[in-house]
């Protein structure tokens, strides 16, 4: 079929469906596809992106997902409606994995049409239509891509001011390169516009779904969160994906967290590698500082010695993992929630730690915010457990409330409080909840001062090798751990009164929901847990007893979660399922309902 | 060596009202006769001369015989013994903290020329402001008598293995690296060090003070190349130390200037060149030449080898706030409620 002749006969589908672009990495085809992921945003539909991308500065293929969903479903759906094939070398591959029906889109001379009968196709002369609408030829090959925004405006309903308007926000300030692009935009559409005659199946009709709400990922999501929590130390190193959660907070702290005269209240250094970035978020945090790194499961690993220390000598620190798919390099550029183990019980010896677990991008927002009071409060390494499926995506969201809380220092002791009393014993539970006080370092009249180590210690800070000093020591340490259990976030629960139960957590929230609605639709209603934080807290444990059957949905290869509750729930252990995802692909909803339905 | 000052009826105080008995930490656990101690001393004795107030002083330090040092001086100040020659790191995260510390590195050769060697130069490579002291022997002490990077080509072990590789030099690995304070001294020769750490204590920046301070315990049996008998029967290269019974040093004053024999009480010898206490060597390759020629003759050269003062320290690179980031509070940390306003609005 030629682009003149789309067949009526296709389902139609209004604020519902899935578009995949194949490009090529470096091709400047991001911008473009945020500018129509943006525009379907603009017309009050909800929207999300998926950019699968390879560990490539330019030339690799990429792949971007957009699914535009009336319901406001935002997990990646398996099946697309629509591709546009832009990357002649994979052009062929991707029309064999089609699914049947879908509109095809491509660069003309890589001439698609036959090799298979059941798609749509749309071929498009983008060469010639990028040569008339842009004199400067150097700049054809990233123009052509807001060729194709035009055409699926045009396509799909959507007002092309409306792309107008998100390539001015894209490339904010550019006029030379908005005016090029917009040209470029206007292009497409006009060929589409002359040239495809019948009605496309697929349709944006204009909604008022996402009226106030923003558009942003988790990594800057969480930036704007401990810019707001007050970090004053960030001893980075880069790693895919968690760079951009570092560059975007060094943005925004030099935006606005510097003082009238231009000094920084805030230190951010890029360290050599992470354990040299651990070891400077130990000393600063040691020191007093609100510090923090971010980092991927590569850099956990090498963080795990100097993590052993912050646990056992009781130092804060926050510790942001976005997790990718491992072991070892593993695909650095796909998601997984793979760190679960290895956040959990980081290091040598008998090590708990608390984790946090953001499932949408105002967690990734508090969750950063609220990491600083905690890992102040238990004087611990604080892990933040996100991924690139929630790090490195543009995600719709309610606008992030201002955190009014003020922040708790924990257990501090000043030079006046030192000097009111008795003894100062840095490890003693004067409190019965495990945690000691501490002192910093320069507090003066060295009443306060103590000597911090990781070998055995006693209530005094001093050496020991003591059997019953060491058993004391680990054993509060414990219970230190156990106490987090009243302040971290507690589960959300949607659904009540089935005797199963789904536990998730994190970036499969979305995938999650929709499938929990799907089985409710064919009569299987189960409840939904999303778990938000390590240790397991009351409601939990309630969730778990009040169920027969669970079914743990993450993502990885071994049910990590689900052995942390076998471990943590013994007598409940028969009761947990595994439905799990690792393929490197953001978990879609039909997956589970499948799994689910297979292991019922 | 003991830490605790001569008896005298009136110790004397110095401007902060302070005795030398002030500037002492725990008991020493290691060796008896072991020269870390002296250096120990030593710290104390600068610290004191110099009025440093103790209470605004980071002690931090790697793993091994030296790193377990900061617990024997200065009872009034804060101590980090960290992980094995990750220290730097350490130290870099809580000079950022508080950029009123006083930070003193305690650090070996194994420490800081081995396991440590990468966060040791990023360290030197930011200034990061701190008095560095490697203490070193040549040999790992603590897991009892390997060798370490600074051990000499040619010199055996204990057991006899030999070492077949060339040394890492930490002084002229410094002066690469544009450390602007760089020292080498000897346990023996208290004065010098003294001299050499109050140098340091004024100095802005991190200064590298390489100590051979040689293991009475590893390194003096006869078949090291360290060992007295060894040293007697040969002239040994002057840098090879580690094997000298250090039980009965003498203090060591050696003219500015020349080269001189120093004869130990056990009959052990060693040339040292030492360098002018105004001598200001602020020419790195000329600073690296003379070093080297020196080495190449089997002395050792000690004294204060090279100094560029006037960099600025990583604080300030960073152009911190006067007060220490760790006590700033919520009203200088924390954006207004316009802020995210502001912010939520650039994302819609």
């Amino acid at each position: 079929m030629s682009s003149d002749a789309l067949s009526p006969s296709l389902d139609v589908r209004v604020n519902d469906f899935s578009i995949q672009i194949a490009t090529v990495n470096g091709s400047g085809s991001q911008t473009a596809n945020n500018v129509l992921m943006r525009s379907i945003f603009q017309m009050g539909v909800p929207v999300s992106g998926k950019n699968l991308f390879p560990s490539n500065i330019a030339g690799l293929p990429t792949w971007f997902t957009i699914r535009a969903s009336a319901q406001g479903y935002t997990a990646r759906r398996a099946t697309n409606e629509m591709l546009i094939l832009m990357n002649p070398e994979t052009a062929k591959e991707d029309v064999q994995k089609a699914d049947g029906g879908c509109l095809v889109i491509y660069d003309e001379p890589l001439k698609l049409e036959g090799l298979r009968n059941d798609l749509v196709y749309c071929p498009v002369p983008f060469q010639k239509i990028v040569t008339a609408c842009c004199p400067e030829p150097k700049l054809h090959k990233l123009v052509k891509n807001m060729i194709y925004v035009g055409v699926t405006c045009f396509l799909l309903n959507i007002e092309p001011e409306e792309a107008k308007k998100a390539i001015a926000k894209q490339l904010k300030g550019k006029a030379k390169a908005i005016e090029i692009n917009v040209a470029a935009i206007e292009a497409g559409f006009l060929w589409a516009k002359e040239n495809i005659k019948n009605p496309s199946p697929l349709k944006v009709v204009r909604d008022n779904k996402t009226l106030g709400k923003i558009i942003v990922d988790g990594n800057e999501a969480s930036a704007i969160g401990c810019m707001f929590a007050g970090v004053t130390v960030l001893a980075w190193y880069p790693i895919t994906p968690a760079s951009s959660l570092s560059e975007s907070l060094i943005d925004y702290l030099e935006e606005y967290r510097k003082t009238p005269d231009g000094k920084s209240t805030y230190a951010v250094v890029q360290m050599e590698d992470e354990l040299a970035s651990a070891g400077a978020v130990l000393g600063a945090g040691w020191a007093g500082a609100r510090s923090m790194t971010t980092t991927s499961g590569p850099g956990i690993s090498l963080m795990s010695e100097f993590i052993g220390l912050g646990y056992f000598s009781e130092i804060p620190g926050v510790f942001f993992n976005v997790a990718r798919t491992g072991p070892s390099t593993g695909l650095p550029t796909r998601t997984m929630q793979g760190d679960i183990d290895i956040c959990a019980k980081c290091s040598h010896g008998d090590t708990l730690h608390i984790n946090l677990y953001p499932g949408n991008m105002q967690e990734c927002f508090e969750f950063a915010y609220q990491s600083f009071d905690l890992a102040e409060r238990f004087q611990t390494p604080i892990f933040v457990v996100s991924d690139l499926d929630l790090g490195m995506q543009n995600w719709m969201s309610d606008p992030f409330s201002y955190p009014d809380k003020p922040y708790d220092r924990g257990k501090v002791l000043n030079q006046q409080q030192l000097s009111e009393i008795k003894e100062f014993a840095r490890y003693r539970d004067v409190d019965n909840d495990g945690i000691p006080y501490r002192s910093l370092p320069g507090t003066p009249g060295g009443k306060g001062a103590y000597f911090t180590r990781g070998s055995g210690h006693n209530d005094r800070a001093l050496y020991s090798e003591k059997p019953e000093d060491y058993v004391a020591l680990v054993d509060r340490l414990k219970r230190k751990y156990y106490s987090a259990k009243s302040f971290v976030p507690k589960p959300i629960l949607r659904g009540n009164g089935s005797d199963s139960g789904i536990i998730a957590f994190g970036s499969s929230d979305p995938a999650v929901i929709e499938a929990q609605d799907e089985l409710g639709r064919m009569g299987r209603k189960v409840d939904y847990m999303r778990l938000r934080a390590l240790p397991f807290t009351s409601e939990v444990d309630e969730f778990i007893k009040s169920k027969k059957m669970i079914y743990v949905v993450e993502q990885n290869r071994d049910g990590q979660m689900a052995g942390l509750f076998k471990e943590a729930y013994p007598a409940d252990a028969a009761k947990f399922i595994s439905i799990l995802h690792y393929n490197g692909l953001a978990l879609d909803a039909q997956s589970i309902v499948n799994e689910i339905v297979s292991k019922s | 060596m003991s830490n605790a000052p001569t008896a005298s009826s009136v110790p004397p105080s110095n401007k902060l009202g302070l005795t030398k008995q002030d500037y002492v930490g725990s008991k020493s656990t290691l060796c008896a006769g072991c020269g870390h101690d002296s250096i120990t001393a030593q710290l104390i004795n600068a610290a004191w001369e110099m009025n440093i107030d103790a209470t605004r002083v980071a002690k931090l330090s790697g793993i091994g015989c030296s790193s377990k040092t900061p617990a024997y001086f200065f009872n009034q100040a804060w101590g980090f013994n960290a992980v094995h020659g990750r220290m730097p790191s350490v130290a870099t995260g809580a000079s950022m903290a508080n950029r009123n510390l006083i930070n003193i590195g305690v650090s070996g050769d194994g420490d800081s020329m081995s396991i440590g060697l990468g966060q040791l130069c990023h360290m030197i490579r930011r200034n990061v402001p701190i008095v560095y002291i490697i203490e070193d022997n040549g040999v790992y002490g603590l897991t009892k008598g390997q060798f370490s990077a600074t051990a000499d080509k040619g010199s055996v072990l204990k057991y006899g293995s030999i070492n077949s590789l060339e040394p890492i030099d930490p002084v002229t690995l410094a002066i690469e690296l544009g450390c602007g304070f760089v020292a080498r001294s000897f346990s023996g020769n208290p004065k010098q060090m003294n001299a050499i750490l109050k140098a340091a204590f004024a100095y802005e920046g991190t200064s590298i003070i390489d100590i051979v301070s040689p293991c009475v315990t590893f390194n003096n049996h006869d078949s090291s190349t360290k060992s007295y008998k060894n040293i007697k029967d040969h002239e040994m290269p002057l840098h090879e130390l580690g094997f000298v019974a250090f039980n009965e040093l003498e203090n060591v004053e050696i003219p500015a200037g020349e080269s001189k024999t120093v004869s130990f009480p056990d009959g052990s010898k060693v040339t040292f060149r030492n360098i002018h206490e105004n001598y200001d060597p602020t020419d790195a390759v000329a600073a690296t030449k003379l070093i080297k020629e020196s080495l190449s003759k089997n002395e050792l050269l000690t004294g204060l080898l090279y100094i560029r003062p006037g960099s600025p320290d990583f604080n300030k690179v960073l152009n911190l706030v006067d007060e220490p980031l760790a006590t700033l509070d919520l009203q200088a940390l924390k954006p207004s409620p316009q802020v995210l306003s502001e912010i939520m609005e650039s994302l819609t």
